[in-house]
């Protein structure tokens, strides 16, 4: 029970992650697409700019969790994914560097040269966390002793390389949308008009995702035992489409709630399909790494129980404010600091 | 080994950062509160423009950290599946109660300048100061776990929580609190006296940095004495917990009753014997561990090689540390009696400039005593380093080795570009 409880607020965990980091990447990916001079980039930068930081601990606490509650999983997974790992981080990196560094200096190139950190360490983590999840799903060659006998190259086989096209795609879209609440004018249409062709991308890449993962993995098992679990399908389709409705009637706060229900949902989606392993051997079913064998001791487990019980809803609660706060319309200089 | 080397090199750039938020948060948010007491907006100007070194001193902090969190996966598998059931929840306590408040804080802190009072603004400042100095609680207490295991019972061949209290009540964890958080204040006194001094000498924005130079002087004074009792007391529990490092800080060989401390001395870790030792004080290194003149010291023979420290570093990096350390408090002492006066002292700021990498030096150093210090162990007593490492091959880790210290080098000369430009420029009209 107390094991399953972890397992769940993992898997929540990392879907707010990709829920909240996944629109400043977003926008950071779309950058070269969507800003045609110097305001709309800074528009960017400070669309992004209260967030970013606050956005990637939900990364820190996912990883955090992963160590405290299921050590030996957090132990096999970042060794064993070691190089995919190492390229996240210091895309992460140089991302978060780009925001403080560029407006810093006055000179052209330096600006092109954060701008450039700035777009492949957007593009970059929304790749290899979607390659990660879409391999994780489908399982890594553990051996006996959980260590991973792939490379970095094995990842990129088609399944994990959809998952990853698919992160991108939803992350840009949920970026676009974001994008559509703080700009102004022009940048504003152009944005919902590229949210509006993400959407439609969107929808293509999660039909095909579900349609491989249900010929290529097992993680429609759970769903075929207990069909209710197909209610969180149901919510990620519901939504994606009022995404696309509230879009269309230039409600781009509730579209961008729809487009976060849906990445939540997807995400769930996955963890839930897994369940209850975490690492999945395809060498051997019984190498695998499960809640039962990788779990932490029932102290520990309760302990970050209560943790997680108080501090989690206040740290909602704090960010919920801090996003009301500072989501309205960017006007103009006044309200940039990057 | 290059997991160790790796490791060591994305610790030591993290901590070049972190003193200065630990001290300078601190030192901001009374900026602000000053500024909100008294709506002199000399204060203002003071918080928005160490705010500015500040972010991107933060900024460095953050990327480099996440890093840390993830090596630990990495780079020491073993370790972690080993002592996850402590460690990993000590840093996900650290992340929820810590981190979250103040990246989400730094954020409003920011961009809050228009939108919230200086009451609120100031408010916020303490919460970033308050959650920085609380995710040093956290990852000490994870360190003093590995310094002084306690607590814990070792069960499925893994070490298991036993005692939450006695976790978190580790007295090593909060000696290092202490030590580390006096430190930091060291760190971004001497940080703020050494650009004030530079502005003074050049005769701009006086009122602006005599005052900044002032709080410096006062916080500095007070930190510098802390680090430095602290420091002792610290070595007292050293003497008691870890003989090994304690014998290898001050590479004593035989096992000794009043034993004295050479005031000269060369190890020679082959030959087992210092190749000079001279100028001894009688019973000095006794009672400085045990206040005790004739308590028994441990000598390095005591100990088989495999469970001995690397002498030579841990001996030169205990001298470096002690050494700042007491240069510190005088050079404080000396601006605290003249604060006044300072700007007529031409020699003095020229030295304070000068003085800014001392605490960092010191930090460093400290930070390779105590860990180079703990070897064989990393876990004392339980684990040796060499069985924590991960199953990776030699050109993962050396490829992510060199690739992160190039990264590093950059951003840290960049970031080291950035602050002079600004700390040069000087103060803004706010
Ligand atoms: C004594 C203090 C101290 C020590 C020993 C460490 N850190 Fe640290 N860390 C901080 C004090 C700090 C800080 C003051 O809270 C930072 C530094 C600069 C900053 O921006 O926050 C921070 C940032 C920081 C972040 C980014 C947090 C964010 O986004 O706000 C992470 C993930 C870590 N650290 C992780 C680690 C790990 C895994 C360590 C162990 C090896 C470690 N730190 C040692
Ligand atoms: C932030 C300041 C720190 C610095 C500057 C620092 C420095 C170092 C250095 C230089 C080494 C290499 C020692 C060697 O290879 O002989 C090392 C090792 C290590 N440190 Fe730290 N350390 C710091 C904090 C921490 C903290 C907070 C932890 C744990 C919470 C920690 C855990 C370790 C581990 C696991 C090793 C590996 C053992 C080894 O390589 O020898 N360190 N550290
Ligand atoms: C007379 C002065 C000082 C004494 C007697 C002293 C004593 C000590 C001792 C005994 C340790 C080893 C603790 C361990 O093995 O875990 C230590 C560690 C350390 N020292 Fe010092 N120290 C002094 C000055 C300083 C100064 C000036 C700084 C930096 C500004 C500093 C920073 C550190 C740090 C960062 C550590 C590692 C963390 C820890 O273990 O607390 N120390 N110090």
């Amino acid at each position: 029970m107390l094991e399953t409880t972890w397992f769940l607020l993992w898997g929540v965990l990392w879907a707010v992650y990709f829920v909240l980091d996944g629109f400043d990447l977003g926008m950071g990916t779309l950058m070269p697409f969507l800003a045609k001079d110097e305001f709309d980039k800074r528009t960017i930068y400070n669309a992004g700019g209260p967030f970013w930081d606050g956005n990637e601990v939900w990364l820190i606490s996912a990883g955090g969790v992963t160590f405290a509650a299921f050590p030996l999983a957090y132990a096999t997974m970042f060794s064993g994914l070691y190089s995919a790992l190492f390229l996240l981080l210091f895309a992460l990196i140089i991302r978060g560097v780009s925001y403080e560094f560029r407006g810093k200096v006055e000179s052209a190139g330096w600006r092109s040269l954060w701008d450039a950190c700035h777009v492949a360490g957007s593009f970059l983590p929304a790749l290899l966390l979607g390659v990660a999840f879409a391999n994780l799903f489908y399982g890594l060659p553990l051996d006996e002793q959980h260590v991973n006998q792939g490379g970095l190259l094995d990842l990129l086989n088609p399944y994990g390389l959809l998952g990853g096209v698919l992160f991108v795609s939803m992350f840009c879209l949920h970026g676009a949308l974001w994008l559509a609440i703080r700009a102004t004018g022009d940048m504003q249409t152009r944005a919902a008009a590229m949210a509006g062709k993400l959407w439609v991308a969107t929808l293509v890449l999660v039909l095909a995702f579900l349609a491989y993962s249900f010929v290529h993995t097992q993680l429609f098992g759970n769903y075929m035992k207990s069909p209710h679990l197909f209610l969180i399908l149901a919510a990620a389709v519901a939504g994606l489409l009022a995404s696309r409705m509230y879009l269309a009637a230039g409600k781009y706060w509730k579209a961008w709630a729809g487009s976060a229900v849906f990445i939540l949902c997807v995400a769930l989606f996955g963890v839930v399909g897994l369940f209850p392993a975490i690492l999945i051997s395809t060498l051997n079913p019984a190498w695998s790494l499960t809640i039962a064998n990788a779990s932490s001791s029932e102290l520990t487990l309760k302990i970050m129980l209560g943790v997680a019980l108080v501090f989690v809803p206040i740290v909602i609660l704090y960010q919920a404010w801090v996003y009301k706060a500072f989501s309205g319309p960017i006007k103009g200089e006044g309200e940039m600091e990057y | 080994m290059l997991s160790r080397l790796q490791f060591a090199a994305a610790t030591v750039f993290h901590f070049l950062f972190v003193p200065l938020t630990l001290g300078l948060s601190v030192l901001i948010a009374c900026m602000e509160t000053a500024y909100a007491r008294t709506d002199n907006p000399v204060y203002k100007r003071m918080a928005k423009f160490w705010g500015k070194l500040f972010l991107i001193n933060f900024t460095l902090g953050v990327v480099t950290g996440i890093t840390l969190e993830f090596q630990f996966g990495t780079n020491w598998s073993r370790y972690s599946a080993y002592m996850g059931d402590i460690f990993g929840s000590l840093l996900a306590i650290e992340a929820t109660a810590a981190f979250f408040l103040e990246s989400t804080m730094i954020g409003v802190w920011h961009f809050g300048w228009e939108k919230l009072s200086p009451k609120a603004h100031a408010t916020i400042a303490w919460l970033v100061a308050l959650a920085s100095n609380l995710s040093a609680v956290w990852i000490l207490i994870a360190n003093g776990f590995m310094q002084n295991p306690l607590g814990f019972v070792i069960r499925n061949g893994r070490v298991e929580l036993a005692d939450f209290i006695a976790v978190i009540t580790n007295p090593w964890a909060w000696n290092e609190f202490v030590h580390v958080v006096a430190g930091a204040f060291c760190v971004a006194t001497f940080f703020i006296a050494g650009i004030s001094a530079w502005h003074l000498l050049r005769k701009q924005h006086e009122e602006f940095f005599g005052k900044s130079m002032r709080l410096a002087v006062t916080v500095g004074l007070l930190a510098s004495i802390v680090v430095a009792v602290q420091g002792h007391l610290h070595g007292n529990l050293v003497a008691k917990l870890q003989p090994a490092k304690l014998a290898a800080m001050e590479s004593h060989w035989e096992t000794t009753k009043n034993a004295p401390m050479y005031l000269l001395q060369i190890p020679d870790e082959k030959g087992e014997k210092n190749l000079v030792q001279a100028m001894p004080v009688p019973g000095l290194l006794s009672f400085l561990a045990f206040s005790d003149f004739n308590a028994e010291v441990k000598g390095l023979k005591d100990f088989a090689p495999a469970d001995r420290p690397p002498v030579g570093l841990t001996f030169i990096a205990f001298r470096v540390m002690v050494g700042i350390g007491t240069l510190m408090p005088l050079l404080m002492l000396i601006g605290y009696l003249k604060r006044g006066k300072l700007a007529a002292m031409p020699t003095y700021l020229k030295i304070m400039i000068w003085a800014m990498p001392l605490p960092y030096l010191g930090m460093e150093a400290g930070w390779t005593v105590a860990e180079v210090g703990r070897q064989p162990w990393i876990i004392n007593g339980l684990m040796r380093t060499a069985d924590a490492v991960s199953p990776i091959t030699v050109g993962q880790a050396g490829s992510s080795l060199v690739a992160m210290v190039l990264l590093y080098t950059l951003l840290g000369a960049a970031g080291a570009y950035l602050m002079l430009a600004a700390a040069r420029k000087g103060p803004q009209d706010a």
